[in-house]
Parts: structure tokens; C-alpha cells; sequence
């Protein structure tokens, strides 16, 4: 729901980073998405062709990496993934405890893109 | 393809969002305000918690509520009621606020005579979760008629919080909410969350609460 201002911010970021004079098109942008976020793929695409339109990032591919959702034991430090499904249960593999911290699956980031 | 190269760009899509948000803290801690982000599922009772919230602290604090809404005016038009200055934010369609928007909230208000802004988020698991207002803490209300699996539907949410309001306890009697099991959930999610459970209709918990709020508005005001 919120892929509006999601891909308002991704355009004016690389938009930023493709100088007119030494760009003329953007192919490819690498995004990592956590798991954890909502955003549906097919909308930031479909926003992104809209509001791409007439800039050199119009018909630019967005190729999303999901991060995963990882954790980290507090007793024995060990670090796991859980996916989305499975988060009711969080016990740790290596030592069966459940007090565990949320280490990574937030966040959005643009790592590279593709020009011409 | 010919020609091809790539560009590193390695920028957080919501850096700039963050960095506004930042400053806003920074602002707020310099007038001494303190600034809860309120936010939960629409119906789950933020604007009575508010109102509670209001009865219990008005005599100790200045405060002040920041209501967004997509498109209406009827919860500021309730705050109003209580003789606590309300500040509407329509947010046209957008399903969160962010630091911006509270920004302009703000402008209305006199931050440096206010103890506490109490922010209601649009009513939404999903979106505000995401966005960070400029909030010094974010509590979010999960109503017993929702139901105990909305930790696994919406973890985001959770993992953003530092208090989780369960209300609507007077329901307890007439569901299968488990309340053990949800804190079981969310501590896992996160671990350094508080867990108050309340009935904003019988009032009970709402102690428990509003004295969590007034100690943590008083670690900014004495500071």
C-alpha cells in the first residue's frame, strides 16, 4: 500500500545518480527489500513505469532481492534464518532456547543499476 | 547488450525520511517534548486510549494530539471535545505519516509549552510500520476482537514497538484470545517491548499505562 512513495524515493535516488550528461539510459535497477516489508514487486514496477515516464529511468527494470529474516540466539550467538511462515517458532537450532533477536529482514536499499 | 555498466548507487531508500526524522528527535528533545506515535488496526480503539490517556495526564502534562486521517475530521472533532488542542493531518490517500507530514502537524503547535504529542497514525498494520515519524517512542494497540495471530501477520509491526497496548480485555470472556500466547509472540519478535493490557471502555490497565508514559515524558522533560 505504501509502494507510492517507495518508488517516488528509488527515482529521485537514482535519478540522482545518473548525471545527463554520461547517462542516457538506466536498464536495471538492484534493489534489497527485507522480507519482513510488505511491498508487493508488481506495484513498485507498475508506480515506477508510471512515474519513470519522460526521465532516463523510464522502462527501467527493478530486480528485487528479498533479504532474509534472520535472528540471533542471545545464549549461544548463533545466527539463523526464519521465514515469514514460520515465526511462531523461534527456537534456536544449535541450542533449543527461544530468546532470540530480530538481525536482519527490514530495511529497503539500492545497491547498483545498470546504464548506457 | 553493448555499452553497459553499472553504477553503484548503496543508498537506503528511505535515507532521507530517516534523516528528517532524525532531526525532528533531535528538535523535540531540545524543547523537552516527547512524541508518541500511536498506531494499530482502524477500530482498535487508539482515539479512546487517546482520550484515557488525556483524562489521566492532563492534570500533570501539557499535551497536544496530531490525528491523521485519510480523509475525515471526526477524531479530531472528539479530542477537541476534551479542551486538548487537536491538530488534523489529512493525508490525501497515503496510508502513513512520516517525519514530513508530522513536521507540518507540528507547526501548528507551541512545542516549547508541550510535555507530550501524542501522534495518531492512520489505521493500518502495514504501512506506518515502515515509515518512522521522528517519534521518541512508537506504541501500537492490538485489540482482542482481532484476534492472537495478527504478531504473525504483521511482524513488522511488532518489531517496531516499544509498548504494545492489548485492549479490550472486557472481550476476553467472549473469544478464544490468547493473551499468553501473544506475548509469547511479540517478546520474540521483540524481546525489549512493554505489554500493558487494557480496556479503554472499563478503564482497567490504563494506570499501568499512562504511568509508563508519564515516567518516559519525564526522562525528556528532566533531562
Amino acid at each position: 500500500m505504501h509502494e507510492l512513495p517507495v518508488t517516488e524515493s528509488i527515482l529521485k535516488i537514482v535519478l540522482r545518480h545518473a548525471p545527463a550528461e554520461s547517462v542516457k539510459r538506466i536498464v536495471r535497477i538492484f534493489l534489497e527489500v527485507g522480507e519482513l516489508s510488505d511491498l508487493e514487486d508488481e506495484w513498485i514496477q507498475h508506480y515506477f513505469d508510471y512515474l519513470s515516464k519522460g526521465t532516463v529511468a523510464e522502462n527501467a527494470q527493478l530486480v528485487i532481492q528479498r533479504t532474509p529474516i534472520m535472528f540471533q540466539c542471545d545464549a549461544c550467538a548463533h545466527v539463523f534464518e526464519r521465514k515469514r511462515e514460520a515465526l511462531h517458532d523461534l527456537q534456536c537450532p544449535e541450542c533449543g532456547k527461544t530468546e532470540c533477536r530480530l538481525v536482519s529482514g527490514k530495511g529497503y536499499y539500492i545497491k547498483n543499476m545498470e546504464v548506457v | 547488450m553493448e555499452g553497459i555498466r553499472l553504477i553503484e548507487v548503496k543508498e537506503e531508500i528511505h535515507a532521507d525520511n530517516k534523516a528528517k526524522a532524525e532531526a525532528l528527535r533531535d528538535r523535540l528533545r531540545g524543547h523537552k517534548t516527547f512524541l508518541l506515535n500511536l498506531m494499530s488496526s482502524p477500530g482498535a480503539g487508539k482515539t479512546t486510549v487517546i482520550l484515557r490517556t488525556i483524562e489521566a495526564l492532563r492534570d500533570d502534562l501539557h499535551l497536544s494530539v496530531i490525528e491523521a486521517d485519510i480523509d475525515s475530521m471526526v477524531d479530531a472533532e472528539k479530542i477537541a471535545e476534551t479542551g486538548i488542542t487537536a491538530v488534523q493531518l489529512r493525508t490525501g490517500g497515503f496510508c502513513h505519516l512520516d517525519a514530513s507530514m508530522v513536521e507540518r502537524g507540528l507547526e501548528d503547535l507551541d512545542l516549547a509549552s508541550l510535555d507530550l504529542v501524542i501522534i495518531e497514525n492512520v489505521g493500518n498494520l502495514v504501512c506506518p510500520a515502515e515509515f518512522d515519524t521522528g517519534s521518541i517512542k512508537n506504541a501500537m494497540i492490538l485489540s482482542v476482537p482481532e484476534g492472537d495471530d495478527k504478531p504473525l501477520k504483521y511482524p513488522l509491526m511488532f518489531t517496531v514497538c516499544d509498548v504494545l497496548l492489548i485492549n479490550k480485555i472486557d472481550y476476553l470472556g467472549f473469544s478464544d484470545f490468547d493473551v499468553q500466547a501473544v506475548r509469547e509472540r511479540v517478546k520474540r519478535l521483540n524481546p525489549g517491548i512493554t505489554i500493558f493490557e487494557i480496556s479503554s471502555k472499563t478503564g482497567e490497565g490504563i494506570g499501568e499505562w499512562t504511568q509508563w508514559l508519564k515516567k518516559a515524558v519525564g526522562e525528556i522533560r528532566f533531562s
